[in-house]
């Protein structure tokens, strides 16, 4: 039976949909059933981040108000066999997700995947608490910043009052934190907290730290998962994060971003 | 912040170290208030006047209630105008009354 992950984070723009489609093709890779699922109705982006947005008939949407079976909604990825993308809808709002509808599509994926990771949208409204009701574990995307920590914290409240396995009364969410845009030159002149310093205020299991780095917008350019691009620091946290996901006990390491423009070498910066 | 703060060099004033202060002070308050209920600070400032109405009348627009929150200790400041003395006892002796009305 599937794991159901989330990946919020309250604040937007701390990069969710980069995790979301990193993390399910990473745990694809490791030969897991995967399925990635878009919660942001109304604004779908996952299925750019994915490539696979030419190929959407039927969305999640559809599914829940019965107008498309799942299976025609799903989007098997060209790249990884093991992976499948839910889009979500463009033109509805947040209204159409409804608690009793997201539960009957969780529940069909729930016996044919090994995960299912919801991408959550922004804020702490319906999207958001409809794509963190039924987790089982939530990835906390952060940024080493005020606001994204303090919405982080947020987050980790409703977890741990809004969710389906508090308001039974069953074992908590399981939550981790996935450090992004993480700079540990800003880190090293004191400009950027460190990682010890958010683990220390928001006290959960680290997942990851992934790097700023060029190689998730051109990824996003491309329309393929950044942990596709071996290469790329954001690639390898991004692989060492799956590893935790699956239960391995890997050394954290802190990757550097990847080299710097021509303008800042030049500028003697240490790369 | 002053005018010469701001031409400090970056490197002295360590900014990550005043983000974790003003986080670890913010999130402590943000989440007790969390578990005490949303927003008692509402509710607290009606029943503390309710209080000071029975032996005082008072104007509801002329009370303050200013909240400042710490890391050792916060202050809840509530700042009451007080009629004259002698508008006081008058609502003294028309207390009875009122009482009678509000019922
Ligand atoms: N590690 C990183 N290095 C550099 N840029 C990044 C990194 N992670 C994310 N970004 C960039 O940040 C932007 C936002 O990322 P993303 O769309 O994944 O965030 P999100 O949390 O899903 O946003 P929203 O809240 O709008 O859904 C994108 O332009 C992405 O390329
Ligand atoms: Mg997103």
């Amino acid at each position: 039976m599937a794991k159901i992950i989330v990946v919020t984070s309250g604040k937007g723009g701390v990069g969710k949909t980069t995790s979301t489609a990193a993390i399910g093709a990473g745990l694809a890779m490791r030969g897991k059933k995967t399925v990635i699922i878009d919660f942001d109705v109304g604004l779908r982006n996952l299925d750019m981040i994915m490539g696979c947005e030419r190929r959407v008939v039927f969305d999640f949407i559809n599914v829940i108000q019965g107008d498309a079976k799942l299976k025609q909604a799903l989007i098997k990825d060209r790249r990884l066999d093991n992976l499948s993308i839910l889009p979500t809808s463009q033109t509805r709002d947040k209204d159409a997700l409804t608690r009793d509808g997201v539960e009957k599509v969780l529940k069909e994926l729930r016996d044919e995947y090994d995960y299912i990771i919801c991408d959550s949208p922004a804020g702490i409204e319906r999207g958001a608490h409809m794509a963190m009701y039924f987790a089982d574990e939530a990835v906390v995307v952060t940024n080493p910043e005020v606001s994204s920590v303090r919405d982080s914290d947020r987050v980790l409240g409703l977890l741990s009052s809004k969710s389906r396995r508090a308001e039974k009364g069953e074992e908590p969410v399981k939550p981790h934190l996935l450090l992004t845009r993480y700079d540990p030159a800003r880190v090293a002149k004191g400009e950027m907290m460190k990682v010890e310093d958010i683990l220390e205020i928001l006290s959960i299991p680290l997942l990851g730290i992934v790097p700023e780095s060029p190689a998730v917008l051109k990824a996003s350019n491309l329309g393929t998962p950044v942990t596709l691009d071996a290469n790329s620091n954001a690639g390898k946290a991004y692989v060492d994060a799956v590893s935790r996901l699956m239960g391995e006990q890997i050394e954290v390491r802190v990757l550097p971003p990847e080299r710097r423009g021509l303008f800042q070498r030049l500028l003697g910066r240490p790369a | 912040m002053t005018l010469f703060s701001f031409f400090r060099r970056p490197r002295q004033v360590h900014s990550a170290d005043m983000a974790k202060e003003r986080l670890q002070i913010l999130l402590a308050h943000e989440r007790s208030d969390r578990s005490s209920g949303p927003d008692y600070l509402p509710l607290l400032q009606k029943e503390i006047l309710e209080v000071i109405k029975k032996y005082v009348q008072i104007d509801s627009e002329k009370v303050g209630v200013k909240l400042e929150r710490g890391a050792e200790m916060s202050t809840l400041e509530v700042n009451i105008e007080l009629p004259a003395a002698q508008a006081a006892k008058r609502n003294q002796a028309a207390q009875p009354a009122r009482h009678a009305f509000a019922r």
